[in-house]
């Protein structure tokens, strides 16, 4: 029997939840707050909450410094590009692992994370000499490729938890009414694991969006992405915190809209077969 | 279906916005790797008229110090060619000129004068005589202090303090109950941060990083001292967790009206008397960086340089943005426009003849900060290396972020002041041995 849950017990709880979230979400209100302040109001003690001189002329200043529409569409493609191809790679390497698994199918699992723990700048060197060989320096392309292999680990893994949930009866039944493999993959298995699907695409693309490692390095000009853009407005000597907040507000929004929207689809894939 | 349409729409107004990049058309456009601070920033708002006149164009990328560093490096070391000039700065130079990475500057124009340049800049900027890079500014260190806490106090601050005087104002300074701090100075890790400053205060201890045959000289009596003293200072009269204060969070501080003296950059004088960005910027004096009578000071020697990595496609353009930046001309222009506090000081000698900068109040300061550092003999005791704050050595960046890391972690108390001298002994000896200089 269902245990009654009191009013009071339910407020309590959407208090506390609504605390929590307020306490996570506070660091990127602080920075969309003080992205509105002047420079002296940014650093001002004690700090100022709301009731400082509102100004837009930091996001004038960002605008009319930096090519924002260029990092922009630069992360849309790298972010977007390297979730997409990683998908197309990453679900038949899952299905295999999950319905065929052999003796080795744990370890080579544990391999592709384990490529995870290596710290990216353990390879800079070879990677940058590689691009510069291929030609492929400050390239899209060449960033959507590397980013892709990074998260790879990340999305077969996250495939194969989803696929596992899906009872094989199901795809074997489809290959007894004379299914071939593509279309067991692309009719059959993908259609019932698109939640997972989605999740694992949104969760990537964000991860694309927000490295900031191989993206600073590897690009100058035109494939700079958004990362860059804020990096430009960190500086170590002189006051510049109203500005970088402007520009971190800018870089975040795209994605803080994308993520507002598909919350539903994302919790949706993330708790996929979590309470059975 | 209603998710499907949304995320299409989003997805359409997204591919809107990347449409509108649009493609440059210039003919022959250079890239400059830069640092992101105002006159590098104000630099940047002037291409469109260096472009007017000479019909080259050029792309910008900004970045933070030590990501540029570590991104120029990069590309300097692999050939990779992603820059045509780079802003580096002296302690890159003379090892990159050494190696043969950059362009030398020996066939610059008549009319940019190079001789006009400072000695202690040029000196810092080249290698074997050659010049490789051209100072677009330059710094020293020097002390800024409220006027009003010091009157208040009933000091008078000479133009040359020793440290025993500015240890005294600091304590007279400090009212804890008002959270103002007699004295703020960097003790942030990294060898740019707190390392800088350390290193630049010791050289008047009379210690020293190595001694003539590269042995390390922390288990000295000198390093002692330093480290010693500036502790027990700082615990006394300076903020709480200056442990982790680098240049940012003391100016914060000082502007905020938290500090009664700051060491620190000379560039910082424009921020500290700037009226919209401090109420105290009218009460702000400058003086010397201390010393302790030995014949040195603890003020260090930098620049920020323009620099054409050999092998650029571009170098001829490249040269014509180096001397139009770093020019007398370009100095003027800025003037012209935004006054002469606002141009970029410590590269020129004529700009500190000139009768309108003299007016400017930290710009003596400055020149006479910056021509008291000696690069060449920043010690007291003789030393194999060129470099006031830093040893001009590869090895040098690595070591001393680690060494800085130890003196930090004795600030914070994790360790005593001797843990942290012996382990900086032990580690830069190890390194020192590792890269066959013992």
């Amino acid at each position: 029997m269902a245990r009654a849950v009191t009013n009071q017990r339910k407020a309590l709880n959407t208090v506390i939840a609504w605390s929590i979230g307020f306490l996570i979400f506070f660091p990127i209100l602080w920075t969309i707050l003080t992205s509105f302040k002047t420079e002296a109001d940014a650093i001002a003690n004690p700090p100022i909450f709301l009731g400082f001189d509102w100004t837009l002329e930091n996001y004038a200043e960002v605008m009319d410094r930096s090519n924002y529409a260029r990092f922009l569409s630069n992360s849309i493609l790298i972010a977007g590009g390297s979730t997409i191809l990683g998908i197309i790679i990453a679900i038949p390497a899952a299905w295999s692992m999950a319905f065929v698994p052999s003796r080795r199918t744990k370890d080579i699992l544990l391999w592709m994370l384990s490529t995870k723990m290596l710290p990216a700048v353990g390879v800079l060197y070879p990677i940058y000499l590689l691009c510069i060989q291929l030609g492929v320096l400050d390239n899209r392309f060449a960033l959507v490729v590397i980013l892709m292999l990074i998260n790879l680990p990340i999305i077969v893994w996250m495939l194969y938890t989803y696929f596992r949930e899906i009872p094989g009866e199901i795809l074997e039944a489809s290959r007894m009414d004379g299914a071939s493999l593509k279309e067991e993959i692309l009719y059959v298995l993908t259609p019932m694991a698109v939640p997972g699907i989605a999740s694992t695409l949104l969760l990537n693309f964000i991860l694309a969006w927000n490295e900031a490692f191989w993206t600073l390095n590897l690009t100058s000009v035109d494939a700079a992405p958004l990362t860059a853009f804020i990096a430009s407005y960190s500086s170590p000597e002189g006051l510049f915190f109203a500005k970088l907040s402007a520009a971190s507000t800018m870089a975040i929004a795209p994605i803080l809209i994308l993520g507002w929207f598909s919350q539903k689809q994302l919790v949706r894939g993330l708790t996929f077969g979590a309470v059975k | 279906m209603k998710m499907v349409s949304r995320a299409l729409m989003g997805a359409t107004a997204l591919c809107a916005i990347s449409g509108m990049a649009l493609a440059d058309g210039h003919a022959t456009t250079i890239t400059i790797a830069t640092v992101n601070n105002g006159d590098m920033i104000r630099m940047q708002g002037y291409t469109d008229q260096f472009t007017e006149d000479t019909g080259i164009s050029v792309e910008w990328v900004t970045l933070e110090e030590n990501v540029l560093r570590q991104r120029v490096t990069t590309d300097i070391t692999t050939n990779g060619g992603q820059f045509d000039i780079m802003t580096i700065g002296m302690y890159e130079t003379p090892i990159w000129g050494a190696n043969g990475w950059l362009v030398p500057l020996d066939g610059l124009s008549e009319e940019y004068n190079v001789d006009d340049i400072l000695p202690a800049m040029a000196g810092g900027l080249s290698h074997d005589g050659t010049l490789y890079a051209a100072p677009f500014y330059g710094e020293s260190s020097m002390v800024m202090y409220r006027t009003d806490l010091m009157e208040a106090a009933g000091l008078e601050m000479p133009d040359a303090p020793t440290w025993e005087f500015i240890a005294e104002a600091a304590a007279a300074m400090t009212d804890r109950e008002n959270d103002v701090n007699g004295i703020c100075l960097r003790g942030k890790p990294g060898w740019g941060e707190g390392g800088a400053f350390i290193t630049a205060m010791s050289n008047s201890f009379g210690a020293r990083w190595f001694d003539e045959d590269w042995n390390a000289q922390f288990d000295t009596e000198e390093w002692a001292n330093t480290l010693n003293f500036y502790n027990d200072m700082m615990q006394a009269s300076g903020p709480a967790g200056f442990a982790t204060n680098g240049f940012t969070e003391n100016l914060n501080l000082f502007n905020q009206g938290l500090c009664g003296m700051w060491i620190d950059a000379t560039v910082a004088a424009s921020f500290v008397t700037n009226p919209d960005d401090s109420e105290y910027a009218d009460s702000v004096g400058f003086a010397l960086a201390p010393d302790n009578g030995l014949g040195r000071r603890s003020n260090w020697l930098w620049a920020w340089a323009l620099a054409i990595p050999a092998g650029t496609q571009q170098e001829e353009a490249a040269m014509t943005f180096l001397e139009w930046a770093t020019s007398t001309d370009y100095i003027e222009m800025v003037a012209a426009n935004e006054g002469w506090a606002n141009v970029p000081p410590g590269a020129r000698i004529s700009l500190y003849e000139n009768p309108d900068y003299q007016a400017v109040p930290f710009a003596q300061m400055t020149l006479d900060s910056i021509l008291s550092a000696d690069p060449n003999n920043p010690t007291v005791d003789p030393v194999p290396y060129v470099g006031v704050q830093f040893a001009a050595i590869p090895e040098f960046a690595g070591i001393a972020t680690e060494v800085s890391q130890e003196f930090s972690a004795a600030y914070a108390g994790q360790q005593t002041i001797e843990e942290a001298l012996a382990t900086a002994q032990a580690i830069t000896n190890e390194a020192m041995e590792a890269a066959g200089y013992r």
